[in-house]
């Protein structure tokens, strides 16, 4: 099976602005999918709105394009309704962890098999530019004309403290460990955040003079160290990649089973 | 040096020839920046990525992950 | 053969008629005065391998039974006003893609956080309009428990005929009043299954495309066919189209799909209404106290009616025209500002004959109060 196998190819080029990452993550994303050779059928795409969302329109899975912030409380009616599928959930920042951060977090303390992928681009961009909880203090945007005064989430330490079993970082330089880690996350047995930064060079990029999206790419190779690193210590802004949580913890779907069969002998 | 958007050398089996989609490709450089070995350009006319110099390509795929249009391919 | 008689609330009422429809996921929410609902769906679903969850809040619940139910289980949720209102953005979503699932919304006192423990009707336009854009619903009520099981077994049976959510509008007094109830043989009252498609695997199935009899056959997610589900205007493919033709045909087949068939979805009760000069037109708990006032009166001769509406949304205007024609006085019996009263003022021959008893304190209405209606009519004064 060829990566084209996978699109949806009628609806091809994808509405993706050139040298956007989303694109890259895709690409990655189909490949991770071809390794662990799972069916179609057996896949289920839930996404949110914004232009993360739009990947579910050009992948041949059962895709449900859903509401903005919500992907993740339709993915767990799709799992606990049918357990036995693969359900994965990619979102943007702000859809993830703005507007869809309280079920980010119940799914996450809910430990249920799904695999969120957050293609963090720092930026709201389907609406043209506003900062998210991820854009960064100083950074520009549309919405923040002066240098945002927010502080970030870590997308990580959010994860973790909100209980998911899986945790990594990854980004779109790195495209083999994206594939790696994509694969070891669809398999895990639990809930999955694979934070994935992707360059977005049309308002992050440009907003914030970081160049085009090749430069942005470098930034990625330069500015993130493997977990644990010795530079990170040198230089705490710094950002860790890899897999920093995989745990297998009683998941949300098989604790129900047990339930039903124990109550099902009263 | 031809400026081809498809390119093939040797026998079917073994991946050594590159293809590139010229409606899926935007032209964003990302290929071109990262071959190793300098195959890739961008075509001024059209400005799409075209193989360059195809002889300096060992086939090592990293335009093919890297491509946000999935329009390059080993063939 | 004696068959199970039950003395329950009109939350459980729901629960067991929710089960004997088919009930198969339940997302909810605790709020007053629907928790009931789900603290029973929390014992039964279980026992029965049925999915139940307690979600993070009203607008995950909702979203929760939308993807359940294109798995193809029979899924529903229930709240309450402030619930309500979270949930109707994904109400909207359910009605775009046409996805069946039940709404269970238990009305309580005023708006806001209101009167938690009391009750009212207040909720009834926002089922019509609580989501943007337009679009049609269904809306179905009660006055009994009786009707509220029969009323919930249609909810379901609409859903997946027409493939639309269906919103059960109860309220606090009939949620949480106890009634006996007398629960049909299983088989005894028809149920509608899931309409699944007859195409096969190499075929290409549209889940946009109504067949000739207007049905739409589903394919459930995790089977032989892979399509996609929005909230964009989409095509009969389900994918997002800005195409104006097919948001023209997409608008309109949404809202015919229901406004076209008021007749087939209308459900509504007549008391005397034949040779009734004076009709009450109410529903829910309000219907209860205007049949007392109708039979209290008719023994006395005077010629009253009651019609009790059970099909809210689509509202039954013709109907409601045709049964009012030879009233003199035709009395909206409800527990709001009159967001029935609005509605059948456009559907009858005279809107001057038309008058409101009503109540917004919280309280039940009484039949005193709408006697004292009656008397300001016939001008007596109260």
């Amino acid at each position: 099976m060829s990566v084209k196998d996978y699109l949806r190819e009628r609806y091809m080029p994808h509405l993706w602005c050139a040298g956007c990452g989303h694109g890259i993550v895709m690409n990655n994303l189909i490949r991770a999918i071809i390794d662990l050779g799972l069916s179609k059928n057996d896949i289920v795409m839930v996404t949110g709105i914004g232009c993360s969302s739009r990947i579910s329109g050009y992948l041949d899975f059962h895709t449900l394009h859903t509401l903005h912030g919500r992907a993740l409380a339709f993915a767990t009616g799709v799992k606990l309704a049918r357990p036995e599928l693969s359900i994965i959930v990619p979102m943007g920042d702000g859809d993830a962890i703005a507007i869809g951060g309280n079920h980010f977090i119940h799914a996450a303390r809910r430990n249920i098999d799904v695999t969120a992928i957050i293609m963090n681009n720092s930026i709201y961009g389907m609406t043209g530019g506003q900062f998210s909880p991820l854009t960064g203090h100083d950074k520009k945007a549309t919405t923040a004309p002066f240098g945002s005064i927010d502080h970030p989430f870590d997308t990580v330490r959010l994860a973790m403290g909100a209980g998911a079993s899986f945790v990594a970082r990854t980004t779109t330089y790195h495209v083999t460990s994206m594939k790696n880690i994509l694969k070891k996350a669809i398999m895990h047995k639990g809930f999955s955040v694979v934070e994935i930064l992707s360059q977005c060079p049309t308002y992050f990029g440009k907003k914030n003079n970081m160049g085009n999206a090749v430069d942005m790419l470098n930034d990625y190779k330069t500015h993130t160290v493997p977990i644990g690193s010795k530079k990170k210590k040198e230089n705490p802004d710094l950002i860790e990649r890899g897999i920093f949580v995989q745990e297998e913890r009683e998941e949300y779907c098989a604790e129900y089973e047990m339930l039903v069969k124990k109550v099902k002998k009263e | 040096m031809s400026m081809e958007n498809s390119a093939k050398k040797g026998t079917e089996e073994n991946k050594t020839g590159i293809e590139i989609n010229m409606d899926w490709c935007k032209g964003c450089g990302i290929c071109v920046a990262f071959c190793p070995h300098n195959v890739l350009a961008i075509d001024e006319d059209n400005e799409k990525a075209v193989i360059q110099n195809f002889d300096n390509c060992n086939f090592c795929g990293l335009c093919e992950l890297r491509c946000p249009d999935i329009a390059i391919e080993l063939v | 053969m004696n068959k199970k008689k039950v003395f329950v609330q009109g939350n459980e009422a729901c629960v067991e008629a929710a089960l004997y429809a088919g009930v198969d996921f339940f997302a909810g929410y605790p709020i007053t005065p629907s928790t009931e609902i789900a603290e029973q769906l929390a014992y039964r679903l279980p026992k029965k391998g049925g999915k139940f969850i307690q979600m993070e809040d009203e607008i995950s619940s909702m979203c929760a039974i939308i993807g359940a139910s294109l798995t193809g289980l029979k899924s529903m949720t229930a709240t309450s006003g402030p619930g309500f209102t979270l949930k109707q953005e994904a109400i909207g979503f359910a009605i775009m893609a046409e996805v069946p699932c039940v709404i269970v919304n238990v009305q309580r006192g005023g708006l806001s956080t209101g009167l938690p423990t009391s009750v009212q009707q207040g909720d009834v336009m926002q089922a019509r309009w609580g989501t943007h854009g337009d679009h049609s619903i269904i809306a179905l009520t009660a006055s009994n428990h009786q009707d509220l099981f029969a009323m919930t077994i249609e909810a379901f049976n609409l859903a997946e005929t027409y493939r639309t959510p269906v919103i059960l509008l109860f309220d606090a007094v009939i949620g949480h009043m106890r009634e006996s109830l007398i629960i049909p043989e299983p088989g005894e009252l028809p149920l509608v299954e899931r309409l699944k498609t007859s195409v096969d695997e190499k075929t290409n199935y549209h889940p946009y495309l109504p067949r000739e009899d207007g049905r739409l056959p589903m394919s459930d997610f995790g089977g032989v066919h892979r399509y996609n589900v929005t909230g964009l205007m989409h095509d009969m493919w389900g994918f997002p189209s800005t195409d104006p033709r097919v948001a023209y045909i997409l608008m309109h087949h949404l809202y015919e799909k229901i406004e076209g068939h008021v007749n087939e979805i209308c459900r509504m009760k007549e008391f005397y209404l034949e040779d009734a000069n004076c009709i009450l037109i109410s529903y829910g708990a309000s219907a209860r106290s205007a049949l007392h006032v109708v039979q209290s009166r008719r023994a006395r001769g005077e010629r009253l009616g009651l019609l009790e509406l059970q099909t809210l949304w689509p509202f039954p205007a013709e109907a409601v025209r045709q049964k009012c024609e030879r009233a003199m006085y035709v009395i909206v019996v409800e527990m709001n500002l009159g967001q029935i009263m609005r509605v059948v003022k456009r559907a009858i021959d005279d809107p001057n004959k038309l008058f409101l008893a009503n109540r917004i304190d919280g309280e039940l209405i009484t039949p005193q109060d709408i006697k004292n209606m009656l008397r300001m009519i016939y001008g007596k004064g109260v």
